[in-house]
């Protein structure tokens, strides 16, 4: 196990714990900045989607994980960044280098302003009034076909950045970096929240309401400021969602999206930039994955191709009570006690993790 | 002049008249203790002076001027810090972070320069951490600085949950029971830092304590309330011996002293 010494408050400020850890980054950062050259488009595309789920999961993981507040409404999000990015492109004729920050600020608003009316509600409660919310927008974009196209959707236009054209199907590694940069931009932003006083004040609404508005933190300020950034980083992934897909409609941001994107956070493990990614991940070969086992299946037992509908939400439903039930921490706490027990070897012991029972609260004054 | 003045409060829940028409005032320095059996109203009080409760008549001052038009969250600004009777620590946060949450009402940086983590705000950090490292030297706290709340002793949680209310460098310190559940050493321990609290740092005290021994150790001057209404204030002396008093907790008929 690696002891840090530290000699300055810096160790505890920095980006990185220490010098091997920065390294290891350094390295995953190279590789995926050349993952271009080493995999075919196919795969390329694939992994472009991991990262734009991967952005939406670090908006709602900043919510969700950090705050504490539950959302079942982040496909709205999704829905309002992705079709403000191509309308501020096709209607108002902006570049995609200021349409798409300014569509990430739209969302960004809707977000802080849903957040005013549902600052006192809790736990269920706000999953519904997100809930609603995201049945609303799925609505409205229906409603408002004239801007929207209604159910037949938009198209998103190739994007062009000082002359250099990006189109995911033509020049899909363009594409690839692209969404890379805006991952490594939102990752850097997510860090910064978790080590500055933003980022305490967040997870001392998450933990403790009470004492939070004891220590200074006003309380519902701190929520519209955690949904803002949240809602602003989802319609990121939005608009990058919306130019990967190429065509959208009300339907591409329904409501299982929301579903799954909390999902995706929970499995991957909350409270962290990796259970975002791992998430990310999960959801994002676990359609491929299902394809090459029945592949395999067809194959190996001599039948014809299976379809089963609705087989690939069943076995990712399965994953999920399986994660909640042996895994509450999810991969990255999975992680996280494979790397303890190797590292502590032969001293780990099963109970290392268990959390303990916290004393009776306050009775809260609401 | 005094830090504190509490005129004429009255608080109901219902039918229930919580805190009946009380009047105190706290002096700069001195530990001022509130007694009183179990549902006397002394943490009402304590949650009227943090803002959590509306008083149904009179006014509460602090140097001077009434807290009650500002909202539960700006009283921290004031300079008022509060423990709580069950602890109210950040349970997924580790032990620094919670002292840090309570450098909060000292924070200069706004949220854009912190999501992009200016010089500034890293200059910003550096000073709130060595004020928290203060606390921590004093409390002894080194040992468990990056520990996680969730999984420590109940004894350490009351010192996290006091060091926390110091790291806000407060005017006044408002203290919900500090010993309870606290072994005797413990309890010794807290009465030393009270004491330090008061004596050496200048830091206003009010708390409420069930724990005599305690009470009489730091207090300059205590008040004991029963049902809401104002039983005696004075010296922990003057009021262990007040007749009022000792009917409130034993009841009358204690000739026999059985109680």
């Amino acid at each position: 196990m690696r002891t840090v010494f530290k000699t300055s408050y810096d160790a505890d400020i920095d980006l990185f714990r220490h010098r091997a850890q920065a390294t290891w980054y350094a390295l995953l950062l190279a590789l995926l900045l050349v993952l271009p050259f080493l995999i075919d488009a196919f795969l390329l595309g694939e992994a472009t989607n991991v990262l734009i789920w991967a952005i939406a999961g670090m908006g709602l993981m900043l919510l969700v994980g950090q705050t504490g507040q539950a959302s079942l409404g982040h496909a709205a999000f999704l829905a309002i960044g992705c079709y403000a990015n191509v309308l501020l492109q096709e209607r108002l004729g902006l570049p995609f280098l200021l349409s798409f920050p300014l569509a990430g600020l739209i969302a960004g608003l809707a977000g802080a302003a849903l957040a005013v009316p549902t600052a006192r509600l809790h736990g269920i409660y706000l999953a519904i009034a997100t809930l609603a919310v995201a049945i609303m927008v799925d609505d409205i974009i229906v409603i408002a076909e004239p801007l929207t196209g209604g159910v037949s959707g938009l198209f998103a236009p190739t994007i062009t950045i000082f002359g250099l054209e990006i189109d995911r199907y033509i020049n899909p590694d363009r594409f690839y970096w692209l969404t890379l940069a805006v991952a490594l931009f939102v990752v850097f932003i997510y860090r910064n929240i978790e080590r500055s006083p933003l980022g305490r004040s967040f997870a001392a609404v998450r933990d403790s309401e009470i004492s939070a508005r004891a220590m200074g933190v006003n309380v519902a300020a701190a929520k519209a400021l955690s949904f803002g950034i949240s809602t602003a980083i989802t319609g990121l992934a939005g608009a990058l969602m919306g130019h990967f897909a190429g065509i959208f409609n009300n339907e591409t941001f329904n409501i299982v999206i929301s579903i799954t994107l909390l999902l995706m956070i929970v499995v991957g493990g909350l409270g962290s930039i990796h259970g975002a990614f791992f998430g990310a991940i999960v959801v994002g070969f676990l359609p491929q994955a299902i394809a090459l086992s029945r592949d395999f299946a067809s194959q190996a037992f001599g039948m014809n191709q299976i379809a089963i509908p609705g087989l690939e939400s069943g076995i990712f439903g399965c994953i999920l009570i399986a994660f909640i039930l042996f895994e509450p921490m999810g991969i990255y706490g999975r992680w996280l006690k494979i790397r303890a027990f190797l590292e502590l070897f032969p001293f780990y012991r099963r109970d290392m993790f268990r959390r303990q029972k916290s004393y009776l609260k306050t009775e809260r004054m609401r | 002049m005094s830090l504190l003045e509490v005129k004429d409060v009255t608080l109901r829940f219902g039918g229930v008249t919580a805190v009946d028409n009380v009047s105190f005032s706290v002096l700069p320095g001195e530990v001022f203790a509130l007694v009183g059996p179990n549902g006397a109203g002394k943490s009402t009080l304590f949650n009227l002076v943090s803002r959590f409760y509306d008083p149904a008549a009179g006014d509460i001052l602090f140097e001077g001027a009434s807290i009650l038009r500002n909202p539960a969250h700006a009283i921290a600004t004031l300079g008022i810090a509060r423990t709580f009777q069950n602890i109210e620590l950040f349970e997924q946060a580790t032990v620094l972070q919670n002292l840090l949450v309570g450098r909060h009402r000292h924070r200069r940086s706004n949220p854009i320069a912190e999501m992009l983590f200016t010089p500034f705000v890293r200059a910003e950090e550096r000073r709130h951490r060595e004020a928290v490292e203060k606390v921590i030297d004093f409390l002894d706290l080194q040992a468990w600085r990056d520990k996680r709340i969730a999984g420590l002793p109940y004894g350490v949680r009351k010192v996290v949950e006091l060091g926390r209310a110091l790291a806000t460098e407060p005017k006044l310190l408002l203290l919900d029971e500090p010993a309870s559940g606290l072994s005797v050493e413990e309890t010794r321990d807290m009465g030393f830092w009270i004491e330090d609290i008061a004596g050496q740092m200048g830091i206003t005290v009010l708390m409420v304590e069930h724990d005599m021994g305690l009470v009489s150790q730091v207090s300059s001057r205590v008040m004991a309330l029963a049902d809401g209404r104002r039983l005696a204030l004075g010296t922990a002396r003057e009021v262990q011996t007040d007749p009022a008093v000792i009917e409130a907790y034993i009841g009358t008929g204690h000739k026999d002293g059985a109680g």
